[in-house]
């Protein structure tokens, strides 16, 4: 039950967040941040014990029996380590978030979004049936949109929310098809299930198109080349979202998918390859990226880019060390990210300007944000003895260990140098820097508390982990249990003696320092190389698609009702074809009724009618001569027993006659428009359908695909429904569902008729007058 | 256009369309009719008097307007299908009075499928009147003025 109050609590700060306006100033920020910590406390206290007792804590509700769905939640170390990341920096990014968007018009708005992405990333932490995670992982996506596109006057925060909507919603499809292929794969939706039952997926004949479609949705949700355009772009947000979405928590959705499938889909080829690969070649990407960049929030962008390819690397290697290192790299990160991010919306908000360039000596002005941002870039740079050099020993120790050593180990000393270059960057030298231009940008002034305590608090805990690491080992071990999905026990260490992975760091360190000082050469080296970027590709892929809808629009919406008849009669036409294709035979059956000369008669006046209909000049000529089929229609129902349907057909003939009548009193005199060639066409067509519909009627008579309840519904009629006509005991009791969904239907019609005439007659008036 | 003979049949004609209309609703259930019937009677009636004496005396003559009907028609189907909901579990699950008996028409059957007809029949009815009135009203300004 705790999991499900957690998600209620987080729920109920949604409408609690929308009228956060009314509330006191000085209350805002603590009464905003309470229901994150309060789940914070929960998943930490209660249910953290429930974990680490390896008692795991599991609810499940019924939702839809008859899909097989169920409300089914359950918390395993990965998710554990997941949720208290989410509401933990959530509460305090809540906080942030209220002084920094203290003057935004409809702040109360981004908070409730922030609550909502809250929960979803909390539901997906617990979720434990496949369809609940994949509902959540979509909530996040929408969240994300609305959080992106949050200052929607600006075009390019529009557009850049639709990307990164569209991406990750396109690998959250393809994550839906794959977790379906899995369920039916191990017959079960619970991955606790999935986990217990031993079943090798990987030996599957499905394991190729599960594993592709999960690791598009993964790679997507985290940005991995070659979907990793969006992330830089949804910095177009405003920062406390770009602090939390886009570095501390979403992002890493996709490294949590990963690990969680990893006891299920990891371990092979095709996994190592691919995490590998893309993982690597991310890594340097963003690095390339953060090193072009100057604004402050792109380069943490950038960095945040090649953490996510370096975790990704890390689950791609696999072995025990390297989920380790992975854990460890993934919470430090968490850290001093959300840290570096806080503090650069912090300048942004004090000097007007990101600009990494013009920005100089701001500690004296912000020494909190400053001894923050100092705090945070030593951990990200992995300097001893910040939880950031834990991450980075182990990530070394995971690499020299493992297979393809040599390339592994180069790519991450390259990848990390450049972390240690961008973060110098971005948050030592706004801060520490003697020398610069004090005009380029507003007074400096210390930030409100609200927007401090957040960087203070999560840049100690870097410390403080780094310092005390076995306070983390708990919580590291049990997430690196349920992705070897055995007991782990391998406590954190500092200090490990010297060793290869110390070396590693020296060089690394020697290499990142390098990089910041001859910074500005390099960038504008890589400057003069141009990739042609995904964005660009997925901008071309977009504009083709709107072409696409842009044509077919205009072919099937012309505008023109003649084209619209046409459009629907030739499809039912080539429908019907096919299907009397499909079943050649013909057999009249027994019961034809005998021939009848009122029928013939009829049927004759009926022809005639048609063709005077057809060929009058005359409006009216042609209603009255179409009226005689209608009657005659009537006749023939009349002739062979169903009342009920001539009765409804003389009615509908009757009124439909008289609108008709009104209608044509105003319609200008007849004129012919069309070309023979049209009318000849025309001619054809209409003969032809008339020919396919006798044939299907008579066929129906031949086919009969289930035995016929006309039987049972007519001896059923009196004794179930009191009625004798079957007709109407059919429209009103047995099949009354239908004849409801048609009344509906009418009245929707109605709505249309009346919307659709009364409209364009007061345009003509407009215009007229 | 005003005809002197279809203004005064129409007075008479109306009133026993519209009786009409009542019977071939209530004895649908039986007897050929029904709500459907019914309404498109009933639709009849009131398009006599359209005819004869134009729109605006309609609206003098409905009580509600015709859109008015269609939902309270709507309400009257949905409603009919509650009973069985609340009382059975079933939505659309038929229930029946018992049997009475009335002096002049004889036994009388009452029950959610009659219920549900009056739904038919005041949303057939609305319907054909909304159209009716928005195709033969539609313009008009063009004309008259």
């Amino acid at each position: 039950m705790l999991l499900i109050s957690t998600l209620l609590i987080l729920l109920l700060a949604v409408p609690l967040a929308t009228v956060s306006g009314r509330i006191p100033k000085a209350l805002r920020s603590w009464v905003l941040a309470l229901p994150a910590l309060a789940a914070f406390v929960i998943i930490l206290g209660p249910l953290g014990s429930q974990v680490l007792s390896g008692n795991q804590p599991s609810v499940s509700l019924e939702w839809v029996p008859q899909l097989d769905l169920q409300l089914a939640l359950a918390l395993n170390g990965v998710g554990w380590m997941l949720a208290l990341l989410v509401t933990g920096i959530g509460a305090l990014i809540m906080a942030y978030a209220s002084g920094y968007m203290d003057k935004y018009p409809h702040a109360h708005r981004l908070y409730a979004y922030l609550y909502l992405f809250m929960l979803a990333m909390v539901g997906l932490a617990f979720a434990d049936h496949l369809l609940i995670f994949f509902i959540f992982w979509e909530l996040t996506s929408i969240s994300s949109y609305l959080l992106i596109g949050f200052n929607h006057e600006n075009e390019s925060a529009r557009r850049n929310a639709l990307q990164a909507l569209l991406v990750t919603g396109m690998g959250g499809m393809a994550l839906l098809a794959g977790l379906i292929l899995l369920s039916n794969v191990t017959e079960t939706w619970l991955l606790s299930e999935i986990y217990s039952s031993g079943i090798d997926v990987t030996a599957s004949g499905a394991y190729p198109a599960i594993f592709t479609l999960i690791a598009l949705g993964a790679f997507t949700k985290s940005a991995q080349f070659p979907f990793h355009f969006w992330l830089p772009n949804a910095m177009s947000a405003p920062t406390p979202v770009s602090a939390y979405l886009h570095s501390a928590t979403m992002v890493k959705a996709g490294i949590f998918l990963l690990a969680i499938m990893f006891p299920i889909l990891g371990g092979t080829v095709a996994w190592t390859y691919t995490l590998s690969i893309a993982g690597s070649i991310t890594l340097l990407l963003g690095g390339y990226f953060g090193l072009k960049q100057n604004d402050l929030k792109k380069i943490l962008a950038g960095t945040t880019l090649s953490v996510l390819g370096l975790l990704t690397l890390l689950l791609g290697i696999g072995s025990e060390k390297a989920l380790l290192a992975a854990i460890v790299f993934l919470i430090g990160h968490a850290l001093y990210k959300a840290t570096l991010f806080m503090v650069a919306g912090s300048i942004d908000h004090s000097t007007g300007t990101r600009e990494s360039s013009i920005l100089f000596g701001l500690k004296k002005a912000m020494p909190w944000s400053a001894a923050a941002a100092t705090l945070a870039v030593a951990s990200k740079m992995g300097l001893p003895p910040f939880l950031g050099f834990i991450g980075k020993e182990y990530t070394y120790k995971a690499s020299i260990y493992g297979d393809d050593a040599w390339i592994v180990t180069s790519v991450l000393i390259l990848g990390n140098a450049i972390l240690i270059a961008l973060a110098i960057k971005a948050g030592f030298i706004p801060f520490w820097k003697k020398k610069g231009d004090p005009s380029q940008f507003k007074t400096p002034h210390e930030v409100s508390w609200s927007m401090r305590i957040g960087p203070l608090l999560l840049a100690s805990l870097s410390l403080v982990f780094g310092l005390a690491p076995a306070t983390l080992s708990p919580l590291a071990n049990a997430a690196v249990a349920t992705m070897l999905q055995q007991g782990s026990n391998t406590p954190l260490h500092l200090w490990a003696g010297l060793n290869l992975p110390l070396l590693l760091s020296v060089i690394t360190l020697a290499l990142g320092i390098f990089l910041a000082i001859t910074n500005h050469s390099i960038a504008r080296m890589l400057n003069k190389i141009t990739i042609k970027s995904g964005d660009q590709v997925y901008q071309m892929l977009l504009d083709n698609v709107l072409r696409f809808a842009r044509w077919q629009t205009r072919l099937l919406q012309s505008g023109y009702l003649r084209n619209y008849l046409l459009i629907i009669i030739i499809t039912a036409a080539v429908l019907i074809t096919f299907k009397l294709w499909r079943y050649p035979s013909f057999e009249l059956g027994d019961n034809v009724e005998s021939f009848s000369w009122p029928v013939l008669l009829t049927s004759i006046a009926m022809f005639v009618g048609i063709a005077l209909a057809a060929v009058s000049k005359n409006r009216l000529t042609a209603l009255l001569s179409l009226s005689v089929v209608g009657f005659g229609v009537a006749f023939i129902f009349a002739a062979y027993s169903a009342p009920d349907l001539a009765i409804t057909q003389v009615l509908v003939e009757t009124l439909t006659m008289t609108l008709f009548a009104w209608v044509i009193y105003k319609l200008p005199q007849f004129r012919q428009f069309s070309s023979n060639r049209i009318i000849a066409f025309d001619a054809v067509l209409s003969a032809l359908v008339g020919v396919l519909v006798t044939l299907l009627i008579l066929k129906s008579k031949a086919l009969q695909f289930a035995p016929s309840i006309s039987e049972t519904i007519a001896a059923w009629s009196y004794p179930e429904a009191h009625g004798s006509n079957v007709v109407n005991v059919i429209l009103v009791d047995f099949r009354a569902l239908d004849t409801l969904g048609e009344i509906i239907v009418l009245t929707i019609a109605a709505v249309g008729v009346w919307a659709l005439v009364k409209n364009t007659s007061k345009a003509t008036s407009k215009t007229d007058s | 256009m005003q005809s002197t003979l279809l203004n005064i049949s129409s007075k008479y004609l109306s009133v026993l369309l519209f009786l009409l209309s009542l019977v071939t609703l209530y004895r649908g259930h039986n007897l050929p009719g029904g709500g459907f019937i019914g309404g498109l009677i009933a639709a009849c009636a009131l398009l006599t008097i359209a005819l004869a004496t134009g729109w605006e005396k309609i609206q003098q003559t409905l009580p509600i307007r015709a859109d008015q009907l269609m939902i309270v028609g709507l309400c009257l189907a949905i409603a009919s299908g509650a009973f069985g909901l609340v009382v059975t579990g079933e939505f659309m699950q038929g229930m029946w009075l018992p049997k009475l008996e009335l002096p002049i028409i004889g036994k009388v059957m009452l029950g959610t499928p009659l219920l549900f007809d009056i739904g038919v029949y005041l949303t057939v009815c609305g319907f054909t009147i909304q159209c009716a009135e928005a195709l033969a009203t539609s313009g008009d300004s063009e004309w008259t003025h």
